[in-house]
């Protein structure tokens, strides 16, 4: 079975859908995408299928080319079979999807692994607050860097991230990580990421948070370790 | 109910007893589905003014001004709840129901005739309520349609403090007028069927209507508690949903979900009725198996029960809880394509007339597949991580109400117009209305399913804020969506036009302009008050066409032998 759906996702591979429409920057973006394209791949299938069978006999039981319809109750069972047999080849295809999808949510959601560095993150109505950890590498300590709209990383670094959220909710998304996580007041959500590629991307609030929603915006930095450590460096002189 | 046929004339009555305080449940039909097409326009309205902005931004929007950013929420979080419960829920179940139940099942009225007038009411009065809560100071609730606490709940986080609370309050009244309606539905088919008529000779659109009437009873019971609790913690400063005071923000989710998933079904379902009846009377076809459209309608509904978490993958719940929504949420596609399957199935072997009705049906199963394949990529949870609150999810959806709340609505409206109103629309404006709506729908939403898989999130005004959303390309997209809803909002006029004129104008339909075998088209066109004149007896199954050794294409259902 694991061989199995090792082959599958190496085929689906080679259609890199995703990567076409937008890039992937961090280690999990890319069991996304294969989720992604592989439900692409199978529903678009059936999709087709169905539309074509759907236009054809529109066309082709038209009044014009087929004047007298036939009687047909559909619950003999060679007629009911045209309803089972698609029924049960999605249910093969759902088994696939639920089997991936779990799989997929797992590694990102359930498994953590363990923190290099560990970032804090509010989210406040309109603005989100970032605490980067000095050159210590711990937070709750002197050296604490802290930023607003933008969030500062080491590349092939695996980070925790602490979520939290002073007034209503947010989410916490950056699309090209693939990561998107609620922030509920009240409570300290705990996820995961490790950036794969340096750059500056887009940070969002995904989550309808007042009249400000549309500004709270703010910028990912993913940087080499030794820049990252220049930053915090300068940082710390201010 | 009791009352013997053609007694009901024994005097005129003046125009504000036939058409405002009726108790005839046509009459009734026909003012839950003008004021749901009234609503329907306000929310057009809203989303005209607000695709404008996104395309435009910052533009005067002509017949409204410049939008700004509270206006913009406010817009869509209305544009949202009026669609879904001030047109899909009224036209689709109360309007439909209300005309089509008692008049396909062969009596006289519902059966409790005062407590329909008394939904109607209720509902007009939740119609004004939410119109007014625009006009207040502060402005109308803008935290989206979903309303999730603290944003919703608290005054100094939403800035509208009026907005927010008659919201609220016009929902929960909304609730209270289809609780009424969904009784009367359900205690009518139950028990004032015409003679002979079985449970498998029910025609399957007021199956839909009423099963979709029990789920909503079902489902809304959360909600209105919920309700109440949110109006409570609006205006006595409760803590139901505040961390600070020991509640619990993630609750409202939970109810409001509870009652959302089903509420997607409630919609669904009598649309998918809708469809059954006009594609078996324009194939002239049996409708295939019969019992298996009726036992996967079942099937779904309770399901739908089961599924309500897929919205909140991201929103803080257990982690391993996804795990089991994305089983129920994925499976509960097998019912949706298996009645998919079924209706393509009826199409086998007929001999289908492209009237402006069957259009309608056909593009409601062509479009409505496009929504359902992409809901699994938002039931797998894996997927959702990154499509959750994309436009992805609002191509999605648009995809499944668009067909349900506009599409097959126009193909019952065409339909059931001659019954009616006593008259025909006019087919070649019919089909007019028809491209024109069609083709610009898929023209908006395309490209939003595209710029949602790039990662644009929602209820944003102005992407400014991030580079990598405001690329000319993107920006481009975002204008042919409005170009195309610009169109397809233009696409209406001629429906109206033909609406309006067809009632004094059109062509006499006569009792039966369809051939069509079920019991509405064995009283006259429109039906006075009481319906018919001699109380009819079934004798078989709702879709009887071209059955063999008979020389009429249709054995109606009432026709003996």
């Amino acid at each position: 079975m694991n061989s199995l759906l090792e082959t599958i996702e190496s085929w689906v591979r080679f259609f890199p859908m995703m990567e076409w429409i937008i890039e992937s920057a961090s280690s999990f973006a890319y069991q996304i995408d294969f989720i992604i394209t592989f439900i692409a791949i199978l529903t678009g299938f059936w999709l087709f299928l169905a539309e074509g069978i759907l236009i054809y006999f529109v066309i082709k039981f038209s009044k014009k080319r087929n004047p007298t319809a036939q009687y047909i109750t559909g619950e003999k069972k060679e007629e009911m079979k045209w309803i089972h047999l698609p029924h049960n080849a999605v249910l093969v295809c759902d088994i696939f999807v639920i089997i991936f999808a779990i799989h997929v949510w797992y590694g990102i959601k359930q498994d953590l692994p363990k923190a290099e560095e560990t970032v804090r993150i509010i989210g406040q109505q309109w603005s989100w607050v970032v605490v980067h950890p000095g050159l210590d590498k711990q937070l709750d300590t002197d050296d604490d860097v802290v930023m607003v709209d933008e969030l500062r990383l080491k590349v092939g670094t695996t980070y925790h991230y602490k979520l939290e959220a002073k007034d209503v909710m947010h989410s916490f998304s950056i699309p090209v990580f693939r990561l998107k996580q609620d922030a509920i007041p009240g409570r300290v959500i705990t996820g995961w990421f490790k950036p794969t590629k340096e750059g500056t991307y887009d940070l969002q609030c995904a989550e309808m948070c007042g009249i400000g929603h549309g500004i709270m915006g703010g910028r990912v930095v993913v940087q080499s370790p030794s820049d990252h450590n220049s930053w915090l460096t300068s940082k710390a002189k201010i | 109910m009791a009352t013997e046929a053609g007694h009901h004339d024994h005097h005129e009555l003046n125009f504000w007893q036939k058409y405002i305080f009726s108790v005839d449940h046509k009459i009734i039909g026909l003012q839950y589905m003008f004021t749901g097409i009234f609503m329907a326009l306000i929310g057009g309205f809203f989303v005209y003014c607000f695709r404008m902005q996104l395309a435009f931004p910052g533009m005067e929007v002509p017949f409204f001004g410049v939008v700004n950013p509270g206006e913009y929420n406010s817009l869509v979080t209305n544009h949202g709840t009026i669609m879904i419960f001030w047109v899909a829920m009224p036209v689709l179940i109360a309007a439909f129901g209300n005309i089509l139940i008692p008049l396909m099942i062969g009596c006289d009225d519902m059966v409790f005739p005062r407590i329909n007038r008394l939904s109607y009411q209720i509902f007009l009065l939740s119609a004004i309520v939410l119109i007014a809560s625009f006009f207040v100071p502060g402005g109308g609730f803008g935290g989206a349609w979903t309303a999730y606490p603290p944003l919703s709940s608290q005054y100094d986080y939403n800035l509208t403090p009026l907005g927010s609370t008659l919201w609220v309050v016009a929902v929960a009244l909304e609730f209270v007028a289809f609780l009424l309606g969904g009784i009367n539905f359900i205690t009518t088919l139950m028990n004032a069927r015409a003679p002979g008529m079985k449970m498998y000779d029910i025609p399957i659109v007021v199956w839909m209507i009423v099963i979709a009437s029990i789920l909503f009873m079902a489902s809304v019971g959360p909600l209105i508690a919920g309700a109440i609790m949110l109006i409570f913690d609006q205006t006595l400063n409760t803590g139901f949903f505040d961390p600070a005071q020991g509640g619990d923000p993630v609750l409202w989710q939970h109810l409001f979900w509870f009652f959302g998933h089903p509420e997607v079904y409630v919609v669904l379902l009598p649309a998918m009725g809708i469809v059954a009846d006009v594609m078996c009377v324009f194939s002239r076809k049996k409708l295939f198996a019969y019992k298996t459209v009726l036992y996967t309608a079942v099937a779904t509904g309770i399901l739908s029960f089961f599924v309500w978490a897929h919205h909140q993958f991201i929103s803080g719940i257990d982690p391993r809880m996804a795990n089991v929504f994305t089983v129920t949420t994925v499976l509960i596609s097998i019912p949706i394509a298996e009645m998919c399957f079924v209706y393509i199935a009826t199409l086998y072997g007929g001999s289908i007339t492209l009237s402006t009705p069957m259009l309608f049906a056909l593009a409601f199963v062509f479009e409505f597949l496009i929504g359902g394949v992409t809901g699994i990529f938002l039931g797998a949870s894996g997927a959702d991580i990154y499509f959750h609150d994309t436009y992805f999810v609002l191509a999605h959806f648009h995809y499944t109400f668009v067909p349900i709340a506009i599409i097959a609505v126009f193909a019952g409206i065409y339909h059931w117009y001659p019954k009616m109103f006593g008259r025909l629309m006019n087919e070649f404006w019919g089909k007019v209305h028809f491209w024109g709506t069609c083709i610009s729908f898929n023209f908006i939403f395309i490209p939003l399913f595209y710029l949602g898989a790039a990662g644009q999130h929602r209820r944003i005004y102005n992407y400014e804020a991030w580079p990598e959303l405001a690329s000319p390309e993107f920006q481009t997209l975002r204008q042919v969506a409005t170009c195309a809803l610009i169109v397809m909002i233009l696409s209406q006029i001629p429906f109206f036009i033909n609406f309006f004129w067809s009632m004094f104008k059109g062509k006499k339909a006569g009792d039966n302009p369809w051939n069509a075998t079920t019991l509405e088209w064995a009283c006259p066109s429109p039906p006075p008050h009481g319906n018919f004149a001699e109380y009819p007896t079934v004798y078989r199954g709702p879709y009887e066409y071209s059955v063999p050794g008979r020389s009429s294409d249709f054995w109606p259902q009432h026709e003996k032998g």
